[in-house]
């Protein structure tokens, strides 16, 4: 690179302009129009290459992606694609991520779908890019394109004739819309997919750098902190400010019906001023509590039934079994609370989150605080993990409307962590029934699954998706829930077994209204429905006198689930296995969605039949995501999931007292899985597809690895779970009733 | 408000506060120093955790003024990105993190633990390190990084 370039580089950046990009900036309000539906991944929304790649003049390489980092590793493997494609050292690409100002909307970063989406755009487009950058070099050089070769972002052509992409590009305007093919990189001439590569983001997280939106500070920024109604529709009845108010550092009170917040000059003085103000507030308690209720009786809620599946004929003779299975509400349980900066200046709003969406969540704020959404520009910052629908909105919410009352300045608001538990949207409550008929031969010849469950979906959309909206003196309609439809389903997902069942039928339940707002947590229905076939097919094989593993895959076709069963049960020694007294071991199985990865789930348990304590000796993985690209990545993933979900089974039911407030408010009322307890290895094994689709990876193991958990338990005790979560006590309790049956 | 003396990293500090101030919003707040969260305030979870007179403490539970002469450490003292110490360069080592909001107090944790026993059985490491709570289910990486840093200090010795 010259340093004539350089000094233009640094005259331009100088002058406060951006820089001379060769490949222009799109126009992001035209993406919408252009959408082309035969494009690869999230080409479709945003069919512009330099919406994805651009190179600089001085030979910059800059990324751009709608999805977000939520800890799974994503802006890694994206800057590894990118990479690739382009042939260049991944330390050379600056990645940016969801920003309403700068990248594609890409929607939520939700449902594994990082990889196929962004990913798949990213890939696509870099090797577009590289293809165009490739051309330009053979005219430069005369000579063909078959005899250029590419090193790090120079092209090289016979002779030892060198171009850089830089220079390639300079005084070009290339804006240039994507094609549906692309020529993909080789797998055999890849040097960075699939390969060991260390994540981006870990180094600042484990030296104390700026890494999340809660270590954001800026200029002038002020402290708030919220004060929630004990319940949903408990209702506001007095409050006496003055107390708070005449706090040291209280700049302001907010209080507009139900919403209340403190704003303060330090965050320790918002703190105590919120603390005063909560205590000097008071409240009616609703009218509705079911919640303490829903728990148990999920299916007496008004429902809108869907029949999913409907093959072959009912009523097969044979053996009949049945069987319920049970889930309580469960917590998303970010380890950092959530946390948002706003700032109100000029007549727009910038607000700094750690929002899954934040195109969606600008249209909501938008109508939250009455301007249009183009006054409202959302910039992602990572926040702690979310997985799925946490408190990340709502607090933008809070945020948005407590810098409204202080214009000029930014105000920081991070929820408690009573807020957190309290106020986030629940996992939701499920129950399923199932019913399977076995012929003499031990197949399965009829199967029946009822699945009911109030909704995995409450995102915004609108202001009335914001818990602060619903709080308002006026507040925001909430908007009448709907089912996620299939195949990938809200409820129902994976409800539909992936086995060769002739006849069967599926029915999905959907309780539109439930007393506790609840949306997606990992995985969605996937945990219970996995959950609930799982373990049946357990007990079907168990009915049929069949080995688990050689039942299931006897009931299989699809090649890529046989392999990743097979391969587990290898990897676990499941043939040569050697009971011993209070150890058991179970399997189980599920593709994501019935269209994303392939995992299979092989554990044993050592269950302590005086105190219910279940001990995971191993469990052993194996999965196939498609093509690998970060395998360090997949495992990463995996090894959390496997962890995150025995944590969900053994320990986490979100309860509520009678006037429908959450009672189990910190770690001491929702405990979750401690070191002790985690298992004591975790071996994944991964499969690699080169070629194929990236299949997503982060959902891959919540439900079989409960419902291996249940298997094995009921393996190493007799005892069969049926009703999550597995606390000591019930295990204590189903395994002495299994002995004395 | 008043002023009050640490030492934080080996380094004087003087900040002007109110004494029941939890020392994690001095750290974040007074000092920027990003490494020690907020997670629960309730002494649960400790993603808070730095080492105060070489014992692991949680800043969200300390208040400030009871600190004393108690030298400070936190993960900022650790090491850099560039030159990270060897606990820290274990995790990077082990890819033991996800989201990594619980990362620096797990970090902390090990080092107290590390410093006290360079040597701790497995079952010990699982047990010291039991307060404190990782979500995203990053606990086998972390418990291999701290083997990793105890054989590279028992190397030391």
């Amino acid at each position: 690179m010259s340093g004539a370039l350089n000094a233009g580089r640094r005259l331009l950046l100088k002058a406060g302009g951006a820089l001379t990009l060769a490949f222009a900036l799109p126009r992001l309000a035209l993406a919408a129009d252009a959408a082309a539906p035969t494009l690869p991944g999230s080409l479709k929304k945003q069919p512009l290459l330099d919406g994805w790649i651009r190179i600089g003049a001085d030979g910059s390489i800059t990324v751009l992606t709608g999805k977000v980092e939520l800890g799974q590793g994503i802006k890694t493997a994206i800057i590894q694609l990118a990479a690739e494609e382009l042939v260049v050292d991944p330390a050379r690409i600056h990645l940016i991520t969801a920003d309403t100002a700068r990248t594609a909307d890409e929607g939520f970063t939700a449902g594994s779908h990082s990889m196929q989406d962004s990913g798949t755009a990213v890939r696509n487009a870099a090797a577009q890019v590289r293809v165009i950058l490739l051309d330009l070099a053979a005219t430069r050089l005369h000579a063909p394109v078959t005899s250029l070769g590419i090193r790090d972002g120079v092209v090289t052509g016979p002779g030892g004739a060198k171009v850089g992409y830089g220079e390639l590009v300079r005084g070009q305007e290339l804006h240039r819309t994507a094609t549906e093919t692309s020529v993909l990189r080789p797998p055999h001439h890849h040097f960075l997919m699939g390969r060991a590569f260390q994540r981006v983001d870990i180094p600042a997280k484990v030296t104390g750098g700026a890494a999340y939106v809660q270590d954001l500070r800026l200029p002038g920024m002020v402290h708030a902190r919220v004060v929630r109604p004990p319940s949903s529709d408990a209702l506001f009845a007095s409050t006496d400010q003055n107390g708070a108010a005449a706090m040291p550092g209280v700049l302001t009170i907010v209080r507009d019906g139900r919403f209340i917040g403190v704003v303060a000059q330090r965050e320790y003085q918002a703190v105590k001023a919120a603390a005063v103000l909560a205590a000097a507030t008071r409240w009616t308690a609703g009218a509705t509590p079911a919640a303490a209720e829903l728990h148990r009786a999920v299916e007496q809620m008004p429902s809108e039934a869907t029949t999913i599946l409907e093959r072959g004929t009912a009523g097969q003779p044979g053996r009949t079994f049945s069987a319920r299975y049970r889930k309580p509400f469960q917590l998303h349980g970010s380890i950092g609370p959530s946390c948002a900066v706003a700032q109100l200046e000029g007549g727009k709003y910038t607000v700094w989150t750690h929002s899954q969406g934040v195109f969606p969540l600008r249209q909501a704020l938008a109508e939250l605080v009455g301007v249009d959404k183009e006054s409202i520009h959302c910039i992602h910052v990572e926040g702690s993990g979310c997985y799925g629908h946490n408190g990340a909105d709502d607090v933008a919410a809070d945020a948005i409307l407590l810098a409204r009352a202080l214009p000029g300045q930014p105000v920081r608001v991070q929820w408690m962590r009573e807020d957190e538990h309290g106020f986030e949207p629940k996992g939701p409550p499920m129950a399923s029934s199932v019913q399977a008929t076995l012929d003499a031969s031990g197949q399965i010849v009829d199967w029946a699954y009822a699945v009911w469950s109030p909704p995995h979906n409450s995102r915004p959309g609108t202001a009335g998706n914001l818990l602060a909206g619903t709080l308002l003196a006026a507040p925001f309609p909430v908007p009448p829930a709907v089912p996620i439809p299939q195949p990938e389903g809200g409820g129902d997902r994976n409800a539909i077994p992936l086995y060769v069942l002739p006849n069967a039928r599926v029915v999905h339940h959907f309780i539109p209204v439930a007393p506790v707002r609840s949306s997606a947590l990992r995985s969605l229905g996937a945990y219970h429905n996995v959950f609930a076939i799982e373990s049946f097919m357990d007990e079907l094989a168990l009915q049929a006198r069949a080995d688990p593993v050689a039942f299931r895959l006897r009931h299989m076709q699809d090649a890529r689930a046989r392999d990743v069963m097979t391969l587990a049960a290898r990897q676990f020694g499941w043939d040569a296995y050697r009971p011993q007294v209070g150890r058991g071991r179970g399997f189980a199985f599920a593709r994501y969605k019935n269209l994303g990865a392939y995992a299979a789930v092989a554990l044993e348990v050592e269950v302590a039949r005086d105190t219910g304590w279940v001990r995971i000796t191993r469990a052993v993985v194996a999965v196939d995501s498609g093509e690998i690209v970060s395998l360090d990545g997949i495992r990463n993933q995996i090894e959390g999931g496997v962890v995150q979900s025995c944590s969900w089974t053994l320990c986490e039911e979100g309860l509520f007292d009678a006037a429908g407030q959450l009672t189990t408010r910190d770690w001491a009322g929702y405990p979750i899985l401690r070191f002790p307890q985690v298992p004591d290895t975790v071996h994944v094994h991964v499969i690699d597809r080169p070629g194929q689709p990236f299949l997503g990876t982060g959902e891959a193991t919540q439900g079989p690895t409960c419902a291996a958990l249940a298997n094995a338990i009921f393996n190493a005790t007799g005892a069969r779970l049926r009703d999550l979560p597995f606390k000591p006590a019930k295990v204590i309790a189903a395994t002495q009733l299994a002995r004395r049956t | 408000m008043s002023q009050i003396s640490l030492t934080i990293n080996g380094r004087a500090h003087s900040v002007d506060t109110d004494p029941d101030t939890p020392l994690l919003y001095v750290l974040r707040d007074d000092l920027h120093l990003n490494g020690a969260k907020f997670g629960c305030g309730l002494g649960q979870c400790g993603a808070c955790t730095v080492i105060v007179g070489g014992n692991a403490v949680l800043s969200c539970l300390i208040p400030v003024s009871t600190i004393g002469t108690r030298p400070v450490t936190t993960i900022e003292g650790l090491g850099t990105a560039a030159r990270p110490g060897v606990v820290q360069q274990a995790f990077i080592d082990e890819q033991a993190a996800q989201c990594g909001y619980c990362i620096a107090g797990m970090i902390m944790r090990a080092e107290a633990l590390l410093q006290h026993d360079p040597a701790p059985a497995d079952d010990v490491i699982r047990s010291q390190m039991a307060l404190n709570l990782c979500r995203c289910g990053t606990h086998m990486r972390i418990l291999r990084a701290v083997r990793r840093a105890s054989d590279k200090l028992k190397g030391r010795a």
